[in-house]
């Protein structure tokens, strides 16, 4: 007996438009379904500052700290303080970036070369962060050179772990394929590897940016002109709970505004993953 | 062609592999290679590939093509980042050149629409096609098929079988293909060679002398695949 071969008749897809507009409607509906609560929540504290439940001078009002932002933004000082804030992460991610992805890419390459580095780093991992800060001020000053090293510092891990890890996990199998078309090493490194390792080192560089938010605080409470975290210290020093409460919703709208152009970054490059996020 | 002299590949102090094998394929041959598992018919389509180099003997392959040997696995294998013609063109070495014979390739596996589909979307027996279509398009001189459809359901299974049949038909294919499935070896090959023993040696050289296609419910190929399960000592179960 023989099985005739048709392809039409066997790998006809569905119609897939009625299923397209649902997944909007659940999409629209879900995003909605997240602003309830922080919505109620901010009415309940504005109506109990309103009628005295809260005192204004330790809880100030949503209103009154939205006033305080436009009242920065219209003296001008607060593009000044979120640029220079700004600023420091995205050089400091940078830099940490970079550092991390050669090193993540020779320690999980080569064999050797981890047995070489990697205690040295994983010692130096265990050090919390913020221990580096008093040296780094010795050694290069108060000024942004420190900051930067501190935030680099700290995007430095996640990212290079997640290199490694990414690396090393790679599917033998797939590298058995290039071997058969006698890729050479870089061959394999760059069609084989580094795409098979890139889930995870999008994941590496989304938790380093929440870290380099996290370190540009410490950076800037340590001592700063300008900046957000300048603007917490003054606000303490000043008594003005709205001053600090304004800058942390300004860090949580950055902090969420660079993951969100991280992760669709990501959901565009791997839009080729067989996972639960892109099943239609 | 291909010829391979004295090889010996072992692993385990001698106890897996494969020892002493030689043979010749003439071009567009189909051999199977059958034996019981751990008899090292797999490690010698790695040794056969360049995939494992580690091994005693010569292997001759005569070719002129721009890739000597394609090579079809048990899985797919494809890059889950590649879409399915960017997969088939993976190994090519001008993939500008065969841009333009890229659809006579999806067209001749049966994906003519499904070019521009990643792997997630594919079901296993596509996906197997694709990797078909991969190994393919370097246009060979030797496939070999390590058991290329074990992982597949019955039907779909017999649709590549036909698929492979039409290829090597079109294109005159030398095909290697280990498999542990005596009805696939009867159905495609000309030749079966059934490895024993641990490490396994060429115990049986069987020519398959009949027109293809076959018709799967011949009585002369029952009759061989008895003769092959008497071989490999297998009890017969159902007849």
């Amino acid at each position: 007996m023989t099985v005739k071969i048709d392809g039409k008749g066997l790998f006809e897809t569905k119609e897939q438009k009625p299923v397209k507009v649902g997944f909007e409607l659940k999409k629209v509906r879900g995003i909605a379904l997240g602003f309830i609560i922080p919505f109620i929540l901010l009415v309940v504290w504005e109506v109990a500052v309103r009628f005295n439940w809260l005192d204004a001078y330790v809880f100030p009002a949503p209103t009154t700290i939205l006033q305080k932002i436009i009242e920065l933004a219209a003296e001008g000082t607060l593009w000044g303080h979120v640029g220079i804030t700004f600023f420091r992460v995205f050089i400091g991610f940078l830099a940490g970036t970079v550092v991390a992805v050669v090193l993540g890419s020779i320690v999980g390459y080569f064999k050797w070369f981890e047995q070489l580095m990697d205690p040295l780093i994983q010692a130096f991992r265990s050090i919390p962060s913020l221990a580096w800060v008093p040296l780094f001020i010795l050694w290069m000053g108060i000024g942004e050179s420190s900051k930067v090293m501190l935030i680099a510092v700290g995007v430095f891990f996640p990212i290079y772990l997640n290199i490694v890890s990414g690396i090393q996990g790679v599917d033998r199998k797939l590298i058995e394929v290039g071997k058969i078309y006698h890729f050479t090493t870089f061959q394999i490194v760059r069609r084989i590897i580094f795409p098979a390792a890139l889930p995870s080192f999008l994941v590496g560089l989304r938790s380093g940016v929440g870290l380099g938010w996290m370190f540009v605080v410490a950076a800037e409470l340590m001592g700063a002109s300008q900046g957000l975290g300048y603007l917490l210290v003054v606000g303490q020093n000043t008594y003005s709970p709205e001053l600090i409460i304004a800058s942390i919703i300004l860090f949580a709208l950055l902090g969420k505004a660079t993951d969100s152009l991280l992760k669709a970054l990501e959901a565009r490059a791997l839009k080729w993953q067989d996972n639960l996020q892109n099943q239609q | 062609m291909l010829k391979v002299k004295q090889a010996t590949r072992t692993f385990n102090d001698g106890l897996a592999g494969f020892q002493n094998i030689s043979f010749s394929i003439e071009e567009g041959e189909t051999v199977g290679v059958l034996g019981t598992s751990g008899c090292g018919k797999s490690t010698l389509l790695r040794v056969l590939s360049g995939l494992d180099q580690n091994f005693e003997g010569a292997i001759e392959i005569a070719g002129m093509g721009e890739q000597p040997i394609g090579m079809i696995f048990q899985e797919p294998r494809l890059m889950p980042w590649l879409t399915v013609k960017e997969n088939i063109l993976f190994g090519a070495k001008d993939a500008k050149k065969k841009q333009g014979v890229i659809q006579e390739y999806l067209n001749l596996v049966g994906l003519s629409d499904f070019g521009d589909y990643y792997p997630k979307d594919l079901s296993g027996g596509m996906a197997q096609r694709v990797a078909i279509a991969r190994a393919l398009i370097g246009e060979p001189d030797v496939l070999l098929l390590d058991e290329p459809f074990s992982a597949l359901d019955a039907f779909t299974k017999m649709q590549l079988q036909d698929l492979l049949l039409e290829i090597q038909k079109k294109r005159l294919t030398t095909m290697v293909v280990v498999t542990h499935d005596i009805d696939e070896a009867l159905y495609l090959c000309d030749r079966i060679f059934i490895l024993g023993g641990q490490p396994g040696t060429l115990q049986v050289e069987m020519p398959i002398d009949v027109a293809k296609p076959r018709d799967r419910g011949n009585t002369f190929l029952a009759s061989k695949k008895a003769e092959i399960l008497d071989l490999l000592h297998i009890e017969k179960v159902v007849d």
